[in-house]
């Protein structure tokens, strides 16, 4: 108990690198997801078998499978060699992450009425700019609900990345644990909290988003 | 109905037997249903056109064409002397001068009036922001909805939505206007307010290809009425001789059952 509490500085320190492993993740995850899922609608037949392919092979691999590609195969084929920790956490979950993503914003787009891109078209806009100015905009807001499900996910997926010696919330339990095994309890209660409010802070953010499009039409 | 001034809209004044349009021996299957069969069809500049027929006939396949919404499997669609492009910017550029107007408005839903009509210009057309709100001030004071500008779609009735579908459209300066059944979603005291900005844009001297029953607008505004029934073109008329003296029996019967309504 002693331990948890006077060296607290090392929780947060932990939870910090949690926060950090979750924002770049998600921000990353966002970006290629958004892509994987444009392209997944997109005209250009190569770029959907690409997008598809991808989505498929990877919803449907374990993370601690994309971390370990990361963290130990991929320096043997001369990838990440050099790349910090933090860096490589985040490459592994967002590319984890980022099908999971595309999924939600697919059915984001499908839930757009087609006569919207259609109007879009028949004023000569581009597939980029449809995206950009008339689809996306409207599928994120139907998105918000599975995408909050999708990051709350990720940020407690972040917690594997403790097994490849990054000392984030999860890792730094471990060590509290094995130092106090009679505060047990108590240590879990603290790092609890520290999820808890963290995954709390995305939900409050999605609801933040949803009642302001709410009130905007 | 604010008509602010005189001036054609467009590029498109009147100067007749130099086709705008031209559809020639035109194809199109749905699968084993063959939707567009033998279409030659010439609009000249300045013309309107109202296409009329029963449902299923092709009148929307056929509209939608024009802009390549749907392609089409054989035969050749040319807009002011040039073919349509394949799919890419180009075909882009040609859909800038080419409005459309749809059933169901499809106006956008996350945008304010001010930016539906806005839109088109500044990122097609790269107008600058100011000069584009502008103009589309101009455009939404000339089809009456000037003081909706700033709420969204859903807020207004439908006679005012496709009233500003119009107003976007003609955001673009197209060459040519295509209409599919423009009125049929609004109720009936809504539908006059929609007409007579079409009235209007004809008499400003804008191409227009319109699918509707709407017989006054028909007589009022186009100079040919034309037919269609299972894919076919079969009449075309001016409009008084056409509903006065139908040629097919598939046309009286048709103009039978809707002059009952
Ligand atoms: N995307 C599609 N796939 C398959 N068949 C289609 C498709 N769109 C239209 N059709 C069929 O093509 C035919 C022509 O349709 P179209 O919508 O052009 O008719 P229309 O004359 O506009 O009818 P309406 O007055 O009901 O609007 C119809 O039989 C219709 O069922
Ligand atoms: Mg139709």
């Amino acid at each position: 108990m002693e331990d948890v509490f006077s060296n607290f500085d090392l929780v947060l320190k932990a939870f910090w690198l949690t926060v950090q492993l979750a924002f770049l993740s998600g921000v990353a995850a966002m970006l290629l997801g958004t892509l994987l899922a444009a392209m997944r609608v997109g005209p250009v037949a190569v770029l959907r078998g690409v997008a598809s392919t991808y989505v498929t092979l990877v919803r449907n691999t374990p993370l601690l499978v994309m971390c370990v590609f990361v963290f130990v195969a991929s320096p043997n084929l001369g990838l990440f060699v050099d790349t910090p920790f933090l860096l490589k956490g985040t490459i592994a979950i967002s590319l984890y992450t980022a099908p999971f993503v595309a999924e939600a914003i697919r059915s984001g787009i499908n839930a757009v009425p087609v006569g919207q891109a259609e109007a879009a078209r028949a004023i000569g806009m581009t597939f980029a700019q449809n995206m950009r100015h008339v689809v996306l905009p409207q599928a994120f807001r139907a998105t918000v609900p599975p995408l909050a499900s999708t990051l709350i996910a990720m940020t407690k997926n972040t917690s594997v990345v403790a097994v490849f010696g990054l000392t984030e919330a999860t890792a730094r339990m471990r060590d509290f644990v094995n130092d106090n095994a009679d505060d047990t309890i108590a240590i879990f209660l603290v790092f609890a909290l520290g999820y808890i409010i963290l995954v709390e802070l995305i939900s409050l953010a999605a609801l933040g988003l949803e009642r302001h499009w709410k009130a905007a039409r | 109905m604010t008509v602010t001034d005189d001036v054609p809209v467009g590029n498109s004044a009147p100067r007749s037997g130099e086709p705008l349009v031209e559809l020639v021996d035109v194809q199109k299957w749905y699968g084993g249903l063959h939707v567009l069969q033998d279409i030659n069809l010439s609009v000249g500049r300045g013309e309107v056109v109202v296409v009329i027929g029963p449902s299923g006939s092709g009148k929307s396949t056929l509209c939608r064409t024009i802009n390549r919404l749907e392609p089409i499997d054989s035969g050749q669609i040319l807009v002011d002397g040039a073919a349509l492009p394949q799919e890419g910017k180009a075909l882009a550029r040609h859909r800038a001068d080419v409005g459309m107007v749809f059933q169901s408005f499809n106006l956008f839903a996350h945008k304010t009036i001010l930016q539906n009509v806005a839109l088109g210009p500044i990122k097609v057309r790269k107008q600058a922001k100011d000069a584009a709100e502008a103009h589309a001030r101009e455009l939404l004071d000339r089809v009456g909805v000037a003081h909706q500008a700033d709420k969204y779609p859903a807020q207004l009735s439908g006679g005012q939505q496709q009233r500003v579908a119009i107003a976007r459209a003609l955001a673009m300066e197209p060459k040519v206007m295509l209409f599919d059944e423009p009125t049929s979603a609004l109720d009936p005291e809504m539908i006059k307010e929609v007409l007579d900005v079409m009235v209007d844009l004809a008499e400003r001297g804008m191409t227009m290809i319109v699918v509707t029953h709407e017989m006054g607008f028909a007589r009022t505004a186009a100079n040919r009425v034309v037919f269609m029934a299972d894919g076919r073109i079969l009449e075309t008329a001016d409009p008084e001789t056409f509903f006065t003296h139908p040629e097919s029996d598939r046309a009286r019967d048709f103009l039978g059952k809707i002059l009952k309504h």
